[in-house]
């Protein structure tokens, strides 16, 4: 029997031939990684084992991001005990304010994340990194602090269903648009405790942030990772960003998938996802009249430059409606350059959106554009729970930064090509 | 090990975010956690829970983030085990790992109300609705699996197992 190309990473990590689905086995890890609210409770944790030190200092990676710039007392605390643990252990991968990004954006960025690489992360959307044929998955704290103090952590092999792509996407749609579909068709547990592996001759057609976007949102499916095969538009990302050698894995030509779901990229529509939950979509043509408050574009999910300019070709020479105010998140410090030298935040500030420091802050209600009772926000990021970005009666809708910039616009959850024919 | 009590009975895909919302992620404090727990789609439940009280579920128990903070805030509250149909992977990982029982069983969340009492024999896995007299079988837990839950999670076992090396 084949294996999936999570299989194969998996096998390779745990010094073994083969793995077959429902395996437990014992691996190695090549990155550890932990945030601002994760980490001091894997701090914690570690302390209990007694261990001198982590067990590899090149290997674990620590961003403070989610309740940073520091947006409270507590918050300060959090960050500061980081920050302690970061030089009293001397991790070489510590990125502070200034240097810091979105944690998920900037790992690849950085080079820290290669192809056939195995990643924790005590951070569900550690399953971002399979867009560059990494096998990558959340887990908690304690997860962490093992893997901290020993560099290994427990498996059980997972078995996949295959989305098998092709053709490509239309105007106005990206990645976020066939995540967003796809979790509608298969549900919030649609994929739990399995792979997601992405095929086809699709893929090609796949930008690599677009990758990152669908990879990342693989865990709002239930997936334990989701991963994409390395192709030349992997290579040319890789060999921009990462010093070491691709590993590339392929599955097997007779691996076994649970499911095969063929998706034909021309016939996705602008998605969104209404609350409470990301299964819960609709195509733009079915949203109805939905008056918002709010717009967020960043995140992990959607902070990329090409997110940034998606929302910037929208929003080019107009004003966002005079009851809407529009937060705009460039995910990593270099992105945020690259927006500024590409002219984006003349046209976002023009239009009156305001632009941020990446931070993770509005995504989960941390800080940064809480929502009041009542009110509604289109973002770009991940999840659309009861509260999520505050109390606990307003309402996130997700859709991808075309649809949340043309909503910027109108004032109501709106077609981008709508937008764009006036 | 064996736990009984009252039963908070919830639907589908109770999601990290309603377990603890992130805007009290700005502290690991268990206690204050736990006074959170719940508290956007139950608010009456950190009044209401005693300790050893048990939460029953549908499917997708814990979906979302990976905040250990979560089965901390459910543990600290007192409750002393989750039934569901299914839980998250993260979420799964997690409660073992801090050292919350939880138990896969969807004929006894069938079999379940809120308000019922409820008791759970671990090394059997038999569960128990005491309202109704009816009884339900789940896996038992090996013996190193209560030996963690005993220890209070993976920290304290690994803890242990290295002073007894």
């Amino acid at each position: 029997m084949g294996m999936t190309m999570t299989q194969k990473i998996l096998a390779s990590h745990a010094k073994l031939e083969s793995v077959r689905a429902g395996q437990l086995i014992m691996a190695d890890l090549d990155m550890v990684l932990g945030n601002d609210i994760t980490a001091p409770v894997a701090i914690n944790e570690f302390a209990k084992f007694g261990k001198k030190t982590v067990f590899d200092k090149d290997k674990v990676a620590l961003v403070p991001d989610h309740f940073s710039p520091n947006k409270d007392i507590k918050a300060a605390q959090q960050c500061k005990a980081l920050r302690t643990f970061a030089k009293d252990h001397e991790i070489t991968n510590y990125f502070d304010v200034g240097q810091m990004g979105i944690e998920h954006a900037l790992l690849p960025e950085k080079g820290l994340v290669g192809a056939g690489d195995l990643v924790i992360g005590a951070d569900s959307h550690t399953c971002t990194y399979g867009a560059l044929g990494a096998f990558s998955t959340g887990v908690g704290s304690t997860d962490m602090a093992c893997g901290m103090a020993t560099g290994q952590a427990w498996f059980k092999v997972p078995s996949a269903i295959k989305f098998n792509l092709s053709g490509s996407f239309n105007e106005y749609v990206s990645g976020k648009d066939l995540i967003l579909h796809i979790i509608g068709m298969i549900g919030v547990d649609g994929a739990l405790y399995q792979s997601m592996e992405f095929a086809g001759e699709g893929v090609k057609n796949l930008t690599i942030d677009d990758r990152f976007t669908v990879a990342n949102m693989a865990i709002e499916a239930g997936a334990k990772n989701g991963i994409f095969p390395v192709d030349e538009i992997t290579l040319e990302y890789l060999s921009a960003h990462c010093p070491r050698k691709p590993v590339i894995y392929e599955a097997d030509a007779d691996a076994e998938y649970e499911r095969v779901i063929d998706i034909d990229l021309s016939t996705i529509k602008s998605t969104v996802s209404f609350p409470h939950l990301p299964s819960n979509t609709r195509t733009i043509d079915n949203v109805g009249e939905v008056k918002i408050d709010q717009v967020v574009i960043g995140s992990c999910t959607n902070g990329h430059i090409s997110d940034l300019r998606q929302a910037a070709a929208i929003l080019k020479g107009k004003q966002v409606a005079p009851w809407v105010r529009v937060l705009i998140f460039p995910a990593t410090q270099k992105i945020w350059k690259q927006a500024m030298g590409e002219g984006l935040f003349d046209i976002f500030v023009d239009s009156g959106c305001a632009v941020s420091t990446p931070t993770c802050g509005p995504c989960l209600g941390g800080h940064m554009g809480i929502l009041a009772e009542g009110e509604r926000s289109v973002s770009t990021t991940n999840r659309n729970f009861v509260g999520r970005m505050g109390h606990v009666k307003s309402e996130v809708y997700l859709a991808s930064p075309s649809v949340a910039a043309a909503s910027a616009v109108t004032g109501y959850i709106t077609d981008p090509a709508k937008v764009m024919e006036v | 090990m064996k736990a009984k009590g009252t039963v908070f009975r919830y639907g589908d895909n109770v999601d990290t975010d309603v377990i603890i919302p992130a805007r009290y992620l700005n502290t690991s404090n268990h206690k204050e956690l736990a006074q959170h727990c719940m508290e956007d789609i139950d608010a009456d439940f950190i009044k209401q829970v005693k300790e050893g009280d048990i939460m029953v579920a549908d499917k997708n128990f814990g979906c979302g983030s990976s905040r250990e903070h979560a089965p901390i805030a459910i543990k600290e509250s007192g409750i002393s085990c989750v039934i569901a149909k299914t839980f998250a992977r993260i979420f799964y990982r997690n409660a073992i790992n801090i050292g919350l029982p939880i138990l896969e069983c969807p004929s006894a969340v069938e079999g379940i109300k809120a308000g019922d009492v409820v008791s759970v024999d671990f090394s059997s896995g038999t569960i128990t609705n005491e309202t109704t007299g009816t009884v339900f079988k789940s896996e038992p837990f090996p013996p190193f699996m209560q030996d963690l839950i005993a220890c209070g999670g993976l920290a304290g076992y690994i803890a242990k197992k290295g002073e007894q090396a």
